[in-house]
């Protein structure tokens, strides 16, 4: 068992738009690509030209259809990493203190050095955040990119995490969700930000923001017929309607 | 417990150097993070005009593909039978002398025996220029497979199209509509300008059979039956024309819509535009109801007017299209069903572009001067905004479609207007600003001009005199006459064919030729190892260069094996693609950040020394010594025109000079110092309405875009179509061959038209449309050997609609025979519901061939990945007349990928596999722990 903080100081996370992700995976390699360098053991890959590839990657994007009763289907990319939850399971049910979350920001991370690859943590996690490194038997995740988010060897503006950097799409957004101030916590207010699976009781840090509704026109067919008024019926009609049109000039 | 020590301050790397992608044709700039001399880390430059600093999925995986074990690793000459990827390595010397003896006869003798065709290369100017030196006029890149129906209808209609040529104003577009699969083309731009509509509130709409990607994002759906796209723009503008929701000042002063037509069956220029003696183009001015010289200082011409001379009744453009186009065809009950969208969604669908465009224009406090000297005091423009790419060109009505799309956006005033489509420098650039093709060979000389341009008439195709094709890929023929990018694809058929005569060496540079680059892979397979009757190969000498071991590599008889794109030099230049934005022009370079470490040399400067040891002009020096160095020389020192040169920045002695100027031997140094780019911005009041806005045309001619102002109207009315109908009517002294007499007059109309791709006879026999999507994540053959990319796109089903799943008992990894009039493949079969019930899809290039790409011959690329190509043939089924007509687009001859159409039963067994190749490189390793330490 390992103690979670009784308080962290921030809380921060990344806020997800689903109204914008349009599934490219640019954050799931960016991490990749940076995770590979840094934190610890590089991510590997087993089979990497072969029969049936995997590797460890801290972030992943799904995607999913959505049928709705009364539109046409609707496809959602969801990216899902670790959520730094306040309540983390993963934490409270490591045998040897590894894993943890820091009180300063709320991060969990895994200590690689006393990290035994009992896999408990990712038995425990309701999310699926978590993979164990096939090569070096030690549990991997998202760290928030712990060594990019402070780093002074990076200019200010790239001390954000790699995937948050990398979105072409701006669909990845960074901050201190404690603040009810900072431009993250009012994207979340604005927008409906979500908890991913509330009823796991993990309290995520991270949040996202629902799609906007879709296929909307049948319930503007009335706003959008006057734009529509004909001048004209046919060629003739036209020509005559330009006539008018310019003399009123 | 206290939380562990950590280094929240790590060393991130010992050296930034940046340079230029190459995972796929976006170009974005990239940091690459350097430790102890390897390559360790990629991301976006943030200060590059293409990405802003981010970087997708493609991009950050460069390390995988600069690292991959499918890399060749030296000049190989073929030992084994070809295909089958038994080669031997040789040294440079003997490689190069190899190709020496195999060309200098053919350039002594007959030039068009060679046919060089270059892929999806990046240094087309310069591939083309050699070309051009050598003599061959065999020579085109691959738009002739991919878009050239966009690119060429776009600069026919009005100097440029969407992509490089032109962007969405992302910044101030109220709505935006994309058309078809558009994830492969300008990447990262369309990510990032769909994510700040988004953060504006702006509206998205998505017309495409598959609901994936950005469409998947998109407020608003549009399921569309493919192929009909052109229909249903043509009934958008219907509805618009009909409700007077067009921008009548516009047309009136920036495109043809007022010109008047020649309306006298007689006369040798009927259905052209009524000229005066001196051929100015005519107008009705409207103070005096008379005709005028249409841009005389003070006409106002009336659009709407007609001329009733001498007995003949002639007609303004915006006359002949309100009679085209206001017919009850075009309304949406007409064409809804055809088209897969109810009336009601079309007629929202205009209604939106009308409310955007007008409810609320979009106006920039930025006064303007026009080319006639007018000032205007605003910038004001229209809030609507499209985009599209290889979904409307991919098919045999694609020109006229990409047509119809470009009219639209002219119609309601959003080309080059605050909140539409802009242009990037060197665009906008009329057809007639372009060079027209040159193909007449002369033994030992250079070919007169480039290979590629805008024909405007018959007079410009590439016929000999007595009317036989000049090019082996019959670019710029009456098949096919405004064939801009050739005809890659023709390529192999036509010389395995002989027709129109026999080739010696096909030389290919980074195209998958036997692969998925193709149409009808096994058949192309078959023509490149077919032999004669005396046992020589049909194709006798092919030469290829590429990076890595693909699929064609087994079918030179001579590898040059090329360096990865962080170990070159490269140019990105104006003369050719750049990476300009609609604010600046933009061109790049690539620069070596890590030396090869294997026997293998940049493409382009192995051309140069090919080019001097062949003594070529412009190659080689009077001594006969070579000119340039290596690539990087040239793109310093080589000069097009007087003071152009490859790189516009930091020109002249002191490199103080941007556009024009003398060679500086430290420009490559400089683009390296400001990050592997230069961009010279537009000033404020030359950013819009760049066609007619004087300050553009003066910034233009400043840094050497062109020579001098040229102002031009947009041409809704495409005179040199009508050139090419007028030969088909009978007229004028080239003629063509009386059976593509009627194909000619019903789809060169001058105006743009929609006519179906679906072969009705066999539609009953065929009921289902195949597509393929493009992976954002995955660039066509390429990404396959990257080991993080082909971990996200390692497999690609075949997606079925709900219904067809249904209907054939289907569940997913269930297996499928789909057959075409051409052939069959066995597929297994994904449901997705968001998807045009009469079509199915797969991802495109994920299938590969055993051997290939370094992958494990059980790999499910070569087990279960499969390409549509082979079920598509280059040239249509038999029709019964005798005559075997090209499954192309009859004005620009682009391949029709996207026409094509199949039925599918329910199978259990696994279709027989091609065999695989032999690999020229040694096992991929088994596992990866990619951690470069200092």
């Amino acid at each position: 068992m390992t103690t979670l903080p009784t308080h962290t100081e921030t809380r921060l996370g990344l806020v997800i738009d689903l109204d914008t992700c349009v599934g490219c995976h640019a954050c799931v390699v960016s991490c990749k690509g940076w995770n590979t360098q840094n934190y610890g053991a590089p991510l590997s890959d087993q089979n990497p030209y072969g029969a049936d590839p995997s590797g460890t990657f801290l972030n992943r994007v799904h995607s999913y259809e959505v049928t709705p009763d009364d539109g046409p289907a609707q496809l959602v990319h969801f990216p899902k990493s670790c959520l730094h939850c306040e309540d983390a399971p993963c934490v409270t049910v490591c045998p040897t203190g590894a894993s943890y979350k820091r009180s300063e920001d709320g991060i969990v991370l895994v200590n690689e050095s006393d990290c035994i690859g009992c896999g408990l943590c990712a038995w425990a996690c309701p999310y699926g955040a978590r993979e164990l490194d096939a090569a070096e038997g030690v549990m991997k995740k998202c760290t928030l990119c712990v060594d990019r988010i402070y780093n002074e060897n990076l200019p200010e503006e790239d001390r954000v995490p790699a995937c948050v950097r990398t979105c072409p799409a701006g669909a990845r957004h960074f901050g201190d969700l404690s603040d009810p101030n900072s431009a993250i916590s009012a994207l979340v207010e604005q927008r409906g930000g979500f908890d991913l699976m509330p009823e796991q009781g993990t309290k995520p840090v991270n949040k996202y923001l629902p799609p906007r509704p879709k296929d909307t026109w049948e319930a503007e067919t009335d706003v959008l017929a006057p734009f529509l008024a004909p001048v004209a019926e046919d060629a003739r009609g036209f020509l005559g309607w330009i006539d008018r049109t310019l003399s009123k000039l | 417990m206290p939380d562990p020590h950590l280094d929240l301050n790590p060393a991130v790397s010992d050296e930034v150097r940046k340079t230029t992608c190459y995972m796929c044709a976006c170009r974005c700039g990239i940091n690459v993070h350097m430790k102890g001399g390897k390559v360790a880390y990629i991301e976006g430059n943030r200060d590059h005009p293409i990405n802003k600093g981010v970087l997708c999925a493609k991009g950050s995986a460069g390390i995988m593909q600069h690292n991959s074990p499918a890399r060749l690793r030296a000049p190989l000459r073929r030992v084994g039978p070809r295909g089958s990827g038994k080669f031997e390595e040789i040294s440079w010397d003997e490689a190069l002398q190899t190709a020496v003896d195999w060309l200098k006869p053919l350039r002594e003798k007959a030039p068009e025996k060679l046919a060089f065709f270059t892929g999806r290369d990046q240094s087309q100017s310069f591939t083309g220029w050699w070309a051009q030196q050598f003599g061959t006029p065999n020579f085109a890149a691959h738009g002739g497979f991919c878009s050239v129906n966009m690119a060429a209808a776009g600069i026919y209609t009005m100097g440029g199209a969407f992509w490089e040529f032109g962007t969405p104003d992302w910044d101030h577009a109220k709505l935006f509509i994309l058309f078809g699969v558009a994830e492969d083309h300008d990447s990262n731009p369309i990510k990032m300008g769909i994510g700040r509509l988004k953060a504006r509130g702006a509206k998205v709409i998505g017309v495409n059979p598959v609901r994936s990607g950005y469409n998947a994002v998109a407020d608003e759906w549009v399921g569309i039956t493919p192929g009909t796209d052109g229909l249903l723009i043509l009934s958008l503008i219907h509805c618009l024309m009909k409700a007077g929701q067009i921008d009548l000042d516009y047309l009136t002063r920036y495109t043809d819509a007022p010109l008047l037509l020649d309306g006298d069956p007689k006369s040798d220029t009927y259905g052209l535009l009524l000229r005066d003696a001196e051929g100015r183009a005519q107008v009705i001015d409207r103070a005096t109801g008379k005709p005028a010289a249409a841009d005389s200082p003070g006409v106002a011409p009336d659009p709407g007017a007609h001329w009733r001379h001498a007995g003949v009744t002639h007609v303004t453009v915006l006359h002949r299209m309100a009679e085209t186009y206001l017919i009850p065809d075009y309304a949406p009950e007409a064409v809804s069903e055809r088209c897969g969208v109810s009336s009601a969604q079309i007629r929202a669908l205009a209604a939106q572009i009308s409310r955007a465009a007008y409810d609320e224009p979009v106006v920039i406090d930025q006064p303007w001067t026009d080319w006639r000297g007018e000032r205007h005091e605003r910038m004001v423009g229209r809030g609507v905004a499209f985009h599209a790419m290889r979904g409307i060109s991919a098919h045999s009505n694609g020109f006229q479609t990409c047509r119809a799309l470009h009219m639209l956006q002219i119609l309601i005033g959003a080309v080059e207007t605050p909140g539409g489509m802009r242009f990037k420098p060197p665009y906008p650039k009329p057809a007639t600003a372009h060079p027209r093709p040159h193909a007449k060979a002369t033994p030992g000389q250079p070919l007169p001009g480039p290979h590629l341009g805008y024909p405007q008439g018959p007079e410009d195709l590439a016929l000999s005199d007595d009317g036989t094709p000049l090019r082996i890929d019959k670019a710029f023929t009456w098949e096919n006459p405004l064939s801009a990018h050739g005809l890659m694809h023709m390529v192999i058929s036509n010389a395995a064919a002989a027709d129109p005569y026999k080739i010696d060496t096909l030389f290919l540079y980074m195209a998958n030729m036997a692969w998925n680059s193709s149409m009808n892979t096994r058949g192309v397979m078959e023509m490149l190892t077919r032999t004669d009757d005396s046992g020589d190969y049909v194709i006798p000498r092919i030469i290829y260069s590429d990076a890595y071991s693909s699929e064609m590599v087994a079918y030179a008889d001579l590898i040059l094996p090329d360096t990865t794109y962080l170990e070159r030099h490269d140019c990105i230049s104006l003369l050719d693609r750049p990476v300009s934005e609609a604010d600046a022009a933009a061109d790049a370079i690539r620069w070596p950040v890590v030396a090869p470490d294997r026997n293998v040399r940049g493409f382009q400067s192995v051309l140069l020394d090919l080019g001097a040891r062949l003594g070529l002009p412009g190659m080689t020096e009077p001594d006969g010594t070579p000119t340039y160095s290596d690539y990087a020389d040239y793109m310093t020192r080589h000069e097009r025109r007087p003071g152009v040169g490859p790189l516009a920045g930091w020109r002249g002695a002191h490199g103080d000079q941007h556009g024009r100027g003398d060679p500086n031997p430290d420009q490559i140094d400089r683009y390296i110092a400001n990050g592997g780019f230069c961009a010279q911005h537009v000033p404020p009041d030359a950013r819009y309405f760049k066609p007619w806005n004087a300050a553009y045309q003066d910034w233009a001619v400043q840094i050497g875009l062109m020579d001098k102002a040229t102002p031009y109207r947009f041409t809704l009315y495409a005179e040199p179509l009508r050139r090419f109908q007028r030969a088909a009517e009978g007229h004028g002294p080239h003629q063509p061959p009386d059976h593509l007499r009627d194909q000619m007059k019903t789809r060169l109309t001058p105006l743009p038209t929609w006519y179906d791709t679906a072969d009705q006879t066999n539609c009953a026999d065929y009921p289902v449309h195949a597509l393929t999507q493009r992976p954002m994540a995955m660039y066509h053959s390429w990404g396959g050997q990257n080991a993080w990319l082909r971990q996200i796109h390692g497999r690609n089903p075949m997606y079925l609609p709900t219904a067809l799943m249904r209907a054939h008992d289907l569940k997913d990894g269930d297996w499928v025979c789909v057959t075409s009039p051409h052939g069959a493949i066995t597929v297994p079969v994904a449901e997705m519901a968001a998807l045009n019930p009469h079509t199915i899809w797969t991802w495109n290039a994920i299938g590969k061939r055993g051997g290939a790409w370094a992958l494990d011959k059980n790999a499910p690329e070569a087990t279960k990945g499969f390409l549509l190509n082979h079920v598509i043939h280059e040239l249509l089924p038999p029709r019964g007349d005798g005559l075997r007509w090209s499954n192309s687009d009859p004005v620009t001859g682009q391949a029709a990928w996207f026409d094509l159409r199949v039925r599918i039963e329910k199978t259990t067994a696994l279709a027989d596999h091609i065999p695989p190749q032999a690999s020229p490189v040694p096992p991929a390793p088994k596992v990866l722990r990619w951690q470069v330490k200092d």
